[in-house]
C-alpha cells in the first residue's frame, strides 16, 4: 500500500515540477507572432501591392500561414510559389491568373511636367517612395519603388507610368547554356557545316 | 632556391604562345576616332567631366573617380570630343555604356604632367593619391583599382608582394614582350609599391615557359631585393590564390583576399603602369595588347591607346574579317567572344584572338555528365564541379552555394578536360549572376519591408494622435458643460420651487372658490410676486436656448466617440429641451410679449449677416479672378479650374445678393406695417 502511495506521490511530484518547468518555459520564452507567417513573410517580394487580395504582403503572409493559396502573389510569380511550397512542404500550383500576371520588373515614372501637385500619389504609395507637398511636383524615388503600381489608379490626371527596370550593365549575368541550343549530335553537326 | 608548393589540379592547354611572342612591341598608331568607355575598371564609373565640343590634351582628366572604389579616365590623345553617349563597350553581354568619343588632331601634345624624380620623397599616401589619379587598374584582366588593393591591410602587415607575370593563359604573350623589353620599368615600378607596402620580400612570378622574360628580369633586378621565381607551366598558375600558394604555401580561406594572410599579387604590367604615373607623371592611357589567332596576317604585341576600336586595330595587322572564325577578347580560356567589333581596348583588353575555325573549332554538344571525376581532378579551387554542375542546372542555388560555388575562379578548366563536353564553367557563371540577382532582390524586399512598417507604424502613430487630440477637445467641452449646468440648475431650481409654489396656490384657489381667505392670500402671493417681466424671461430663453445648443453639440460628439457619457447627455438634453420649451411657452403667455412680438424689428441683424456675406462672397471673388489672371500668365493647367470655382461663386454671390435685397424688402414692409397691425388690433379690441 505505502508502495503505491509512494509511486503515485512521485509521479505527482514529477508532473508538478515539470508543469512548472514547461509553465515557466512558455511564458519566458514566448514566441511573439506566429513564426511560420514571418518566414513566410520573408519570402515574399514585398511589393505591398495587394495584387493577392490583402492589403500588403505581410496579411498575406498570415493567411498563408492559416491555410490562404500560396499562388495568388504575380510580382513573386513562379519562383516565389516554389519557395513557399518548399518552405510549407505543399504541392506548388501554378500562378492563378485571377490576381494578374507575372510581369519584369517595373518602376513607377511620374511625367512631371503634368503633375498638378495633388499629393493622391505619395498617400497611395506603401513605401513612402515618391516625394513631393501639395501643389508642388511630385517625383519618384527609383531605388526605393517597387513597381507595385497603387500610385497609378489615384492620380487625377493619369502622369504616372509604369515602366520596365532597364537591364544594366551592372546587373548583367550570363545566360544559360542550354537554354536555346538544340541537342544535336556531334556528326549531324559536322554534316551541316560540310554542306553549307 | 626558393620552395614551391603546388596547387590541386591544373591542366597543360596547347601554349600558342611563339605566333606572336617574336616580333618587338610595336605601336599601334593614331585611329581616327578614340572611343574612352568612362568605366573600364570595377567599381563606380568615373564621372564625366568633358561635354562635347571640348579641345582636350593627351592625359587630359575626362572622367574623375567617384566614391571609394573608382578610378580617373583619361584622354588617350589630344584632339575634341565630338560626341558622348552609349557606344557598345568589350563586355560579355554586347550591352552599351557610356563612353566618350574624342577625334584625335595628331598633335599629341601633351598636358601639364608632375613627374618626381624620386618616389621616396613622396609619402605613401600621396603616392596612391597619385595612383589613383593616374586611372590606374589591375591589367590583368579583373581591372581592379590597384590604389584600392595597395592600400595596405588593417590589421596584417604584407608580408609578400608579389608581381604576377605568369601569363599561363595560351595565346596571350602581352606580358612576356613587356618583362624581355621593359624589364627595368616592371622593377621600378615594383619598388615603388614595396616602398607603399613595405613588405618582407618581393618575388616577381614567372613560367618556365618565359626564359627570356626570366633572363631580362634578373638582369633588371641585379642589386635590388627583388626575386624572380620561375614557376613549372601549368593552367592555371597566374590565378591569384594559385600563384599565392605556389609561391607561398599559403591557403587564402574562402572569400578571403591575399591581403588577409599578408600577401598581395599585382599584375606585371600594372608595376609598369604605377612607374610611369609615379615618375613621369603619366596617367594609364595605352596599354600592350596581343593581337593573335591564324586570321591575323601579322600577329604581335601592339602598344594601344585605350579606346582604339577593334576593327581599326585589325585592320592595321591584316585580318581576314571575311572568314567566319571567331574574335575572342582575353584568352581561349577565359576570355569571351565579341559580337561587335566597334568596341574599344580598354585597360583590362590583354588579348584580341581572331581565331580559326580549325583553331578553335565551336564546342561540340554537350552530351550527359558520365561521372568520370575528371572535372574534379582538373579543378584548381578544389571544388567539385560535376556536383555544382547539377546544383546550378537544377536551380538549386543554395546547396550550389554550400559546395562553395564562389570559390570557383571560372579558370574553364573543368569545361577544358570534360569528355562529355559540357559547358560546365558557362553553369556556373549563370548560376552565380542569379544568386548575386536573388540576393539584390532579398535586400531590396526587405528594405521595402522596413519601409513599409515604419510607413504603417507612423499612421497608426497620426491616427492616435489625432484621436487623442479629439477626445482631449471633447472632454473640455464636457467640462465646460457641467460646470454651466451647475450653475444654470441652480438658478432654475429656486424659479421653480416658486412656480410650483405659486400654481399650488392656484390649484387650491379654484378648489375653494369661496375661500376668500386663501384666494386673497393667492391674490396677495401674486401681488406680492410680480409676474416675471418680459426682458428677464428673454434673457431666459435665450440662456436656455443656448444650453440646449451646446448639450445637443456635445452629445453628438459624445455619439461619434461612443463616449460612454451619451446616456447622461442625453437625458440632460431632453431636460434642457424641456426646460426651453417651458420658457418659450411662458414668454409666449406674457401680456406684454404679445404686443411687442409683433413690433419687434424684425430681421434686423439678418440684414447685417446677409451684407456681411454678400461683402465676403464679392471680396472671394475678387480674389479668385486675380488668381485666375496669375494663373493665365504662369499656370495654364489649373485655369480650367479656377474658372469653375469663379463661376460657383457667382452664383453664390448672385444669391447672397438675392437674399439680402429680398429681406430689405421684407424689412422694409414690416417696418411699414406695424401701425397697420396695431390699429386692426385696435380695431379687434375696440368692440
Amino acid at each position: 500500500m505505502t508502495i503505491v502511495v509512494v509511486a503515485i506521490l512521485a509521479l505527482v511530484g514529477l508532473a508538478l515540477t515539470f508543469g512548472a518547468l514547461l509553465g515557466f518555459a512558455s511564458i519566458r520564452f514566448r514566441v511573439e507572432g506566429n513564426p511560420i507567417a514571418e518566414q513566410i513573410d520573408k519570402l515574399l517580394p514585398q511589393t505591398q501591392c495587394g495584387q493577392c487580395g490583402f492589403p500588403g504582403c505581410k496579411p498575406y503572409a498570415e493567411a498563408i500561414a492559416n491555410g490562404a493559396p500560396i499562388n495568388k502573389c504575380p510580382p513573386g510569380g513562379e519562383a516565389t510559389i516554389q519557395a513557399l511550397a518548399a518552405l510549407l512542404d505543399v504541392e506548388p500550383l501554378p500562378l492563378d491568373a485571377e490576381h494578374g500576371e507575372e510581369k519584369g520588373k517595373l518602376v513607377a515614372v511620374i511625367r512631371e511636367d503634368e503633375c498638378i501637385g495633388c499629393t493622391k500619389c505619395i498617400q497611395a504609395c506603401p513605401v513612402d517612395a515618391i516625394l513631393g507637398a501639395a501643389k508642388q511636383m511630385h517625383t519618384v524615388i527609383a531605388s526605393e519603388c517597387t513597381g507595385c503600381d497603387l500610385c497609378v489608379e489615384p492620380c487625377p490626371v493619369d502622369c504616372i507610368d509604369m515602366v520596365p527596370v532597364p537591364a544594366t550593365l551592372r546587373d548583367w549575368y550570363w545566360t544559360r547554356p542550354d537554354a536555346n541550343r538544340m541537342q544535336i549530335i556531334a556528326t549531324d553537326k559536322m554534316n551541316e557545316a560540310c554542306a553549307s | 632556391m626558393r620552395k614551391l608548393w603546388h596547387f590541386h589540379g591544373g591542366i597543360h592547354p596547347e601554349e600558342r604562345k611563339t605566333c606572336s611572342n617574336t616580333h618587338p612591341i610595336q605601336p599601334a598608331g593614331l585611329p581616327p576616332r578614340l572611343i574612352v568607355p568612362l568605366q573600364q575598371h570595377i567599381g563606380a564609373p568615373a564621372k564625366l567631366l568633358v561635354s562635347p565640343g571640348d579641345k582636350v590634351l593627351k592625359g587630359q582628366k575626362i572622367g574623375q573617380a567617384q566614391g571609394r572604389i573608382s578610378v580617373c579616365v583619361h584622354a588617350p590623345t589630344s584632339g575634341t570630343v565630338t560626341a558622348i553617349g552609349l557606344h557598345p563597350i568589350p563586355h560579355p553581354s554586347g550591352m552599351l555604356d557610356t563612353c566618350v568619343i574624342i577625334e584625335p588632331d595628331g598633335l599629341e601634345q601633351w598636358c601639364p604632367l608632375t613627374p618626381c624624380e624620386d618616389y621616396a620623397t613622396l609619402t605613401p599616401a600621396q603616392l596612391l593619391e597619385r595612383i589613383r589619379e593616374a586611372g590606374i587598374a589591375g591589367m590583368g584582366g579583373a581591372g581592379f583599382p590597384t590604389e584600392v588593393k595597395l592600400h595596405p591591410p588593417r590589421y596584417d602587415k604584407v608580408n609578400t608582394l608579389i608581381l604576377n607575370g605568369v601569363e599561363c593563359e595560351p595565346y596571350i604573350t602581352a606580358d612576356d614582350r613587356l618583362m624581355r623589353e621593359r624589364a627595368r620599368d616592371v622593377v621600378l615600378g615594383m619598388e615603388i609599391m614595396a616602398y607603399i607596402l613595405t613588405p618582407g620580400e618581393c618575388i616577381i612570378g614567372v613560367e618556365d615557359n618565359k626564359p627570356e622574360a626570366i633572363a631580362a628580369l634578373k638582369t633588371a633586378a641585379k642589386g635590388t631585393r627583388i626575386e624572380i621565381v620561375t614557376l613549372p607551366t601549368k593552367y592555371p598558375s597566374g590565378g591569384e590564390k594559385q600563384l599565392v600558394k605556389i609561391l607561398t604555401g599559403k591557403e587564402i580561406p574562402s572569400g578571403k583576399i591575399p591581403a588577409d594572410v599578408g600577401v598581395m599579387c599585382q599584375n606585371v604590367a600594372t608595376a609598369t603602369a604605377v612607374y610611369q604615373a609615379i615618375t613621369f607623371g603619366r596617367p594609364l592611357i595605352s596599354r600592350i595588347t596581343t593581337l593573335t589567332g591564324e586570321h591575323i596576317a601579322q600577329p604581335g604585341n601592339f602598344d594601344v591607346l585605350i579606346g582604339t576600336p577593334v576593327n581599326w586595330l585589325l585592320a592595321q595587322v591584316g585580318h581576314q574579317s571575311e572568314n567566319t572564325g571567331r574574335l575572342i577578347v582575353g584568352g581561349p580560356m577565359m576570355g569571351f567572344t565579341l559580337h561587335d567589333l566597334t568596341v574599344p581596348i580598354t585597360k583590362t583588353t590583354n588579348c584580341l584572338l581572331a581565331a580559326s575555325q580549325r583553331e578553335l573549332p565551336a564546342p561540340p554538344p554537350a552530351q550527359a555528365c558520365i561521372r568520370c571525376g575528371m572535372c574534379e581532378q582538373a579543378c584548381p579551387a578544389e571544388l567539385l564541379p560535376q556536383q555544382l554542375y547539377w546544383f546550378a542546372k537544377a536551380e538549386e542555388f543554395a546547396k550550389a552555394e554550400h559546395h562553395n560555388l564562389f570559390d570557383c575562379i571560372e579558370c574553364g578548366a573543368c569545361a577544358f578536360v570534360c569528355p562529355s563536353s559540357i559547358p560546365l564553367v558557362q553553369y556556373y557563371r549563370v548560376a552565380k549572376g542569379k544568386i548575386r540577382q536573388l540576393t539584390q532582390e532579398q535586400e531590396k524586399a526587405d528594405h521595402a519591408r522596413e519601409r513599409f512598417e515604419n510607413r504603417q507604424a507612423r499612421m497608426a502613430r497620426e491616427a492616435e494622435e489625432k484621436e487623442a487630440r479629439r477626445r482631449e477637445r471633447a472632454e473640455a467641452a464636457a467640462q465646460a458643460q457641467v460646470s454651466k449646468r451647475e450653475q444654470t440648475t441652480t438658478e432654475g431650481s429656486q424659479d421653480k420651487s416658486a412656480q410650483i409654489q405659486a400654481a399650488l396656490e392656484r390649484v387650491s384657489a379654484k378648489k375653494n372658490p369661496d375661500n376668500d381667505v386663501s384666494r386673497n392670500t393667492a391674490v396677495a402671493a401674486e401681488a406680492s410676486q410680480p409676474p416675471p417681466d418680459l426682458e428677464s424671461l428673454k434673457k431666459k430663453l435665450l440662456r436656455a436656448q443656448d444650453k440646449y445648443d451646446k448639450m445637443a453639440a456635445a452629445l453628438e460628439d459624445a455619439k461619434q466617440h461612443n463616449s460612454d457619457r451619451v446616456e447622461a447627455l442625453e437625458s440632460a438634453t431632453v431636460s434642457s429641451r424641456e426646460a426651453l420649451a417651458k420658457i418659450q411657452a411662458e414668454l409666449a403667455a406674457h401680456p406684454e410679449h404679445k404686443a411687442t412680438n409683433v413690433a419687434t424689428p424684425p430681421q434686423g441683424p439678418d440684414i447685417e449677416v446677409l451684407t456681411q456675406q454678400l461683402h465676403k462672397a464679392e471680396e472671394k471673388l475678387q480674389l479668385m479672378l486675380a488668381t485666375l489672371d496669375d494663373a493665365k500668365a504662369n499656370k495654364p493647367e489649373t485655369v480650367e479650374k479656377i474658372e469653375r470655382a469663379i463661376e460657383k461663386n457667382r452664383e453664390r454671390v448672385a444669391a447672397a445678393r438675392q437674399a439680402l435685397s429680398e429681406a430689405r424688402n421684407l424689412g422694409n414692409n414690416e417696418t411699414a406695417q406695424p401701425p397697420a397691425v396695431h390699429s386692426r388690433n385696435a380695431v379687434k379690441e375696440s368692440p
